[in-house]
Formats: C-alpha cells, structure tokens, sequence
C-alpha cells in the first residue's frame, strides 16, 4: 500500500530568465554555418567590392552616389546601402528571423525547448532578440566593412549631395551613419514579419522566404504608379527615404513617415507573431503551419495597417497624387544645377561664382500636349537657365530627366557641349568627368520644405 | 509499507478535438523505482508523458508530480526531466556545446556543472568533440539522457529511450537507469521493447486506446497470466516429447521443431504444469539444455490485455452503432 505522496520540496519550476534563454538562442544561432558565414560575408564583402568598383573605370551610375564613387569614399557605403534595402536585408532578414521558430520545427525540439526554459513567453523574446542581435551585427557589418572599404581606396573627400552641394567629409560621415540606422527600422519591420511566417507557417518554406517575398512585393509597389500616401504608407518607402538626407535643406519629412510605418510595422508584425506563438500547440510535434491562420492572424492586421497608415498620413501631409510635380522638379533641377555648375567652374579654374549670382531656373515639359506635366516618367525635358555676374546674355542647357516614382531622377545633359553635353571637360591638368553631363537629383515628395 | 509517490494521477482525461488520448487513467509511480508504460501506437503513452513533463494540460482529473498538484496552466514541477518525442539536439553544435548551452540556460558553469561525468555515464566521452549531426539514433538517445542528467532529477521522464540503442548503448542507458532508481530517483518510461520494460521495470502500466488495462508489479503480471509458450531444449528430444505428451496441463506445439529445429521442443503450460515437466524430465535423466518462453510473459500479456481491449472497443462502436441504426429506424 501507498501512502499519500508529500511535497518533498518539490516545488512548480521557475522559468528561465530571459538573459540566459537570450545566450542560449544566441549560442545555438552562431553555431549555425550558414549564420557565420553571412556574419563573415558582410564584415568583409563590402569592402572588396567597394574597393573593386572603386578601381575600375566604369562606375555603377545606375545606383545612387554610383557616379561618385572615383571621387570620394563616402559614396561605397551609400551604394552598398541602396543594393543593401534592395536584396541582402530582406535576404539576410529571411535567414535569420524568418527561420528562427521554424528552425525547431525543422529538430523537432520546441517539446525539449519548453521543458527546460518552461515558459512559451519567454522563449518568445529570448528568440526575438536573438535574432535581432545577430540581424544588427549583419547591418553593422554591411556598414563599417563598404565605409572602410570606401575610405581605404579612395579617400576622406566631400561628397555630393542630391542637390549638387558639396558636404564636407565629416558632415558626410554623419549623414551616411543616419542612412543606415534610417533603414535599420525598415529591416526590423521585415525582422518581424519573418518572425511571424516562421511562427505561422512552422516548416513551410514560405516561413522562410516571407520576408524576401513581402520586401519584393514592396519594392514593386514602390515602382508602380500609386498614389503616393500608399507609398509611404508601405514599410519599404524608408529604404529609399534616406535619400533626403543627401540634400540642403535635408528632405525629412518622408524619412521620418517611412521610419514610423516601419517601426509600426516591426511592432504589429512582432506582437501578431508573439501572440501566436503563445496560442500554439506544442503537442503537434509535425506541425506545419495553417493557411488559414496565416491570411487571418497574419495578413490581415497588416493589411489594415496599411489602411490605417494611409488614413493617417494623408490628412497630416496633406499629399496627393504621386507629389511629383512640375515645380518641384524645375526647382529641384536648378538647384542641382546651379551646385554643379559651381563646382564645373572651380575644376575649369574660372572666375567664382556663387548659386545665388547663377539665379538658375528650369523650365520643363512632359511628353506630349496630351500628358499632364505631372508624375514619374522618363520624358521630362527641361531647360535650364542661369546667369553670371557681368555677362548679360542667358545661359541655357537642355535636360532629359527620368523621374521615378520615389522622386529620384536622372538628369541627362542635352548640350551645349561645353556645359552639359559631353562626359568629360578639358580642365587645365587634363580631362576630368563632366559634373553637368550626368547627375542624381531628388524631388522632394512632400510639400513641407522648400529646396 | 509507506512510499512516497512520484506521480499520482487519478482520472486523467486529455483529448485531441474529438480524439480522446487519456480517458481516466489512474497511475501511481513510486519514488525509486523504474516504472515501464507500455501500449500499442496511439495508446496514448506520448500524451502522458508529455503531462508530466508540463507539455500540456489535463482536460480532466488530478496530477501530482513529486507531490505537487499540478494546475490547469501548462507548467512543470522542478526536479522533473526527460524527453518525449525523442531528445531535442541541435545537429550544428558538438555532444559537450548542447550539454554546455543547456547547463548554462539552467544557470549553472559549465564547467561544474558536471558534463564530463555525464557523457562518460552515457558512454560518450570519446565523441564528446563530434557535432552531433554525424550521430546515430542510438547516440542522441543516450545525449539526451545526458542532457536530462545534468539536471540530477527526481523524477525522469523518458519517451522511448531504448530506440536504436545497439547492446553496447542498452547496457549503458541500463546501468544509468539502475543507479538512478537506486539512488532515489523515479524513472517512467515508456517502450516497445518488452525485453528493456522486463529488464528495467520493477512496475508496469499497460494502456490501450487511452485507458489503463493494467498497472502493477510485473510478477503480477507474468502470474495473472495463462497459458505461455515455452521453448525447451534437452539432450533427449524424443523422449523428453513423449514425457510432455503424458505431463497434464502440457501440450506440445506441431510447429514448434520446424520454427527451431529437432532438438528444440515448443509445448504450451502454464507455471505449474511446466514445473511438472521439469521435474519430470530431470527425473527421466535427461539434461535440460535451454527453458525460456518463447514469447515474453509481458509482452504475451501485453498481447492478450491490448486485444481483449480492441476487441471490447470494438464491441462497444458495433453497439452504438446498432443503437443508432435502430433509433433512425424507429423514426
């Protein structure tokens, strides 16, 4: 016979505090081949390849700060950050939080997991953070290897804004930092949603790859003509709104729009998966993930997030349409202009000039009669017209611009050769790029500033 | 005699939607002792295990876990350990890192914490460097019973550990589970290997279909038990079969010399029959070579309880059927 049992100091079992399951995660993560060979992918990479265009003769002028890539270190890493937002964060975010719950799935040891941290909750953050350490380390290595990479091959000079001013290296170094902790909250909004398809979808590859497929589908959206309060209510406008802060006066208005939605996006995305994760049945040991619990607890908060987002920030900004508009793009290319063309005189050593003397104007058209002088396109043409102190006569210069929907645009010099319509310009030590033949401008989307 | 219980468990009831995995299982483990659960698939063995060890909570009943009632929200008791579903590993690390990483979670140094000890109790000091992607099914097994070591528990849970164990593996989880149980230490585990259950067990509880068929002492059940196949194997075949034919209660299996050979007799008895054929074979001069049955008396009772359990199931769904049918009729 039995007697009743006792106590036997036994007691219900504390769960493991969250530092601890945090170096646990973060042990396990690091452990993973593919995890170091990404850390030293991007701590390394970069640099080469900085170095490498750096060296060569054809420079990527399809990507901003491309052009000026010869000129000064500071334009590597700003084109490592733009091909950064465009593929390596949503893939490293893909691989790394998109597979961090499913990874258990995939051993089969959630059961062993919960016995021994006892607490679903707490399991939750120590991932969570897990992986947005090992996502952070990603970035910081991005970063510092394309700047040391940028300032080992050619050098601490200035760097040309959006708007064709010169910002001194310091006043560079610092608004490259800003850029790439500016897209340091696109990438977690695109942390979360990986967090969630891994928690949603279990195994399912589609865990996996959600983050890359929703930043592709961003990106499309970003390309489309949409109105832009759509834009800038999706999570991928701020990997593009860093731009803003390449120009004088800086263009933040849609930096910090696209900062918020993706930081409200990384906090829905988190708390949704958070949530889900809490009501899982870790009894199903081949879980894979329901569809239906996908679409309902997934994708549709964040589709009305979306709604949400757009219903906000349109009455605040007042915007409509898709912000591009003849003004703002004349005034956006004289100003342009008129920086370049100053720094055309000093390299051709002719008498000095300021922006102010130049009263650059531009006067542009889009396509036909028919079309509305309105909205991206790559037929805009412009005249740009300026004058310098003591001449009377007017200087113009033809411009083709090709003007995407973000409000980067592309000016191409249609002549006088001697201004705008050659690459290069007989300096007195030699031929040197042409700064009025090619250049990146912006035009600001929001009606807040003035450029 | 006073025992303390381990586990106590009184009407638990756990179901899946509309599948019923536990229904009113009673259970009592005592501290120290090895107690063996065994069922077909889908008995529900997992799922209680999987209580225990604070995976999921019961629909219905009392648990109590080394003495602690547990609640309706999913928590385990301390000094609990073990594993269901096999152990969980991480491929990408070596046998020492996953048992370093665990101590570690538990707030323990890893260098204390007594990992060495451990893998050279499990038989695995030699691979301890290996990442444990390269190990066998037999391996794991005996890291994750490392792992549940490490922890030095009261009550260790473990779900099939006997699975792709080679002898040499078997002898050592044996060994381990032996001075565990010596210790003080319950053990409840839960196999298809009636020779590791016999071998290990002091008690067993048998489940079929989510309910209790048995749960006992195993001398119970191999007492409780009728008639068993014997294998008996002597230096006079012949003479030692005429002998059976003549000994009551004993009967010899036509098939038996086909499935052995000539010299090996298949006779059907009970205990004491058989002991009557013994004495009278030794009598007879004839050595007695080989006596072992040929099936085990767990695994025959095993056999005979779980079908008597299908059958009655069975039997209960024909009558609910025929019930409705007769009530639709009636309509």
């Amino acid at each position: 016979m039995t007697a009743p049992p006792t106590a036997d100091h036994a007691a219900p079992a504390r769960p493991v505090p969250v530092p601890r399951g945090y170096r646990f995660e973060l042990v396990k993560l690091v452990s993973q081949w593919r995890i170091r060979l990404l850390v030293l992918a991007c701590w390394i990479v970069p640099a080469v390849f900085v170095v490498g265009v750096s060296a060569q003769s054809t420079l990527p002028s399809d990507t901003l700060f491309g052009r000026w890539m010869h000129a000064t270190g500071w334009a590597g890493p700003l084109v490592v950050l733009g091909f950064a937002g465009t593929w390596a964060l949503p893939l490293l975010t893909s691989v790394v939080a998109g597979d961090v719950f499913a990874a258990e799935d995939r051993l089969g040891t959630w059961r062993h997991l919960l016995v021994v941290v006892r607490s679903a909750r707490r399991i939750f953050v120590a991932k969570t953070l897990a992986s947005l350490t090992v996502i952070l380390l990603l970035v910081a290595g991005l970063a510092c290897s394309s700047t040391v990479g940028g300032l080992l091959a050619v050098g601490d000079q200035p760097l040309v804004g959006l708007d064709g001013h010169l910002l001194a290296p310091s006043d560079a170094a610092v608004r490259v930092l800003l850029a790439w902790v500016a897209v340091l909250a696109p990438t977690l909004a695109l942390a979360g949603i990986g967090l969630l398809g891994s928690v949603t979808l279990g195994r399912s590859p589609m865990g996996l790859l959600l983050p890359a497929v929703v930043a592709l589908a961003m990106q499309l959206a970003q390309m489309l003509p949409l109105p832009l309060v759509v834009r800038l209510a999706l999570p991928g406008y701020a990997f593009i709104a860093w731009n803003g802060l390449f120009t004088s006066p800086e263009q933040v208005g849609p930096l910090l729009i696209g900062v918020a939605v993706s930081l409200a996006w990384a906090v829905t995305a988190t708390v949704l998966a958070h949530v889900l994760f809490l009501r899982r049945d870790f009894t199903d040991a081949g879980y894979d993930g329901s569809g239906r619990r996908a679409v309902a607890a997934g994708l549709l908060p964040l589709v009305g997030l979306v709604a949400v987002s757009a219903a906000v920030i349109a009455p605040a900004t007042g915007v409509s349409g898709s912000g591009i508009e003849q003004d703002k793009v004349q005034r956006s290319l004289a100003t342009a202009f008129a920086h370049l063309y100053r720094m055309q005189t000093e390299q051709l050593h002719r008498p000095h000039v300021t922006e102010a003397q130049l009263r650059a104007t531009a006067a542009c058209d889009k396509g036909s009669d028919k079309v509305a002088v309105q909205g991206p396109g790559n037929d805009w043409r412009c005249v740009v017209s300026w004058h310098l102190p003591g001449v009377e006569a007017t200087g113009t210069a033809v411009y083709q611009l090709d003007v995407t929907s973000d409000g980067r645009f592309v000016a191409d010099g249609d002549g006088p050769k001697e201004v705008n319509g050659y690459f290069l310009v007989r300096t007195p030590t030699g031929d040197a790029p042409n700064p009025l033949w090619q250049f990146d401008g912006n035009v600001e989307l929001l009606p807040t500033s003035k450029g | 005699m006073d025992a303390v219980l381990a586990v106590r468990a009184r009407g638990i009831t756990k179901c899946f939607g509309d599948v019923v995995a536990l229904d009113g299982v009673d259970l009592d483990v005592t501290r120290g002792q090895i107690h063996g659960l065994v069922g077909p698939n889908g008995a529900g063995k997992t799922t209680l295990l999987g209580l225990m060890l604070g995976l999921a909570v019961a629909d219905g009943g009392a648990l109590e876990i080394l003495g602690v009632p547990v609640g309706r929200a999913l928590s385990a008791v301390d000094g609990v350990a073990g594993f269901v579903d096999g152990p969980g590993l991480y491929p990408s690390m070596t046998a020492r890192r996953n048992l370093a990483a665990l101590a570690s979670l538990r707030g323990r140094d890893a260098r204390t914490a007594g990992i060495e000890e451990v893998l050279c109790e499990v038989g695995l000091r030699d691979v301890a460097d290996d990442r444990v992607r390269g190990f066998s099914l037999g391996m794991r097994q005996r890291l994750g019973l490392a792992a549940a070591l490490l922890t030095r528990p009261r009550l260790l849970v473990l779900d099939e550990p006997s699975n792709g164990l080679d002898p040499s593996g078997t002898r050592h989880v044996h060994r381990v589970l032996n001075r565990l149980a010596a210790d003080g230490t319950s053990v409840v585990l839960s196999s298809h290997r009636m020779d590791d259950v016999e071998a290990l067990c002091s008690e067993v509880t048998i489940l079929a279909t989510g309910r209790v068929v048995f749960s006992g002492p195993l001398t119970e059940l191999a007492a409780g038990n009728s008639d068993l196949d014997y294998r008996l194997r002597t230096s006079d075949p012949e003479a030692a079969r005429r002998l059976a034919a003549m000994t009551d209660g004993v009967r010899v299996v036509a098939d038996g010399g086909t499935r052995y050979g000539d010299e090996v007799l298949v006779v059907r008895a009970s205990v004491p029959a058989l002991d009557r054929l013994v004495s009278g074979v030794v009598r007879s001069d004839i050595a007695v070579r080989e006596l072992a049955p040929v099936v085990s008396p767990l695994e025959a009772a095993f056999l005979a309880l779980t079908e008597q359990q299908e059958r009655q199931d069975q039997r209960e769904e024909h009558e609910h059927r025929a019930q409705r049918e007769r009530q639709e009729a009636g309509r």
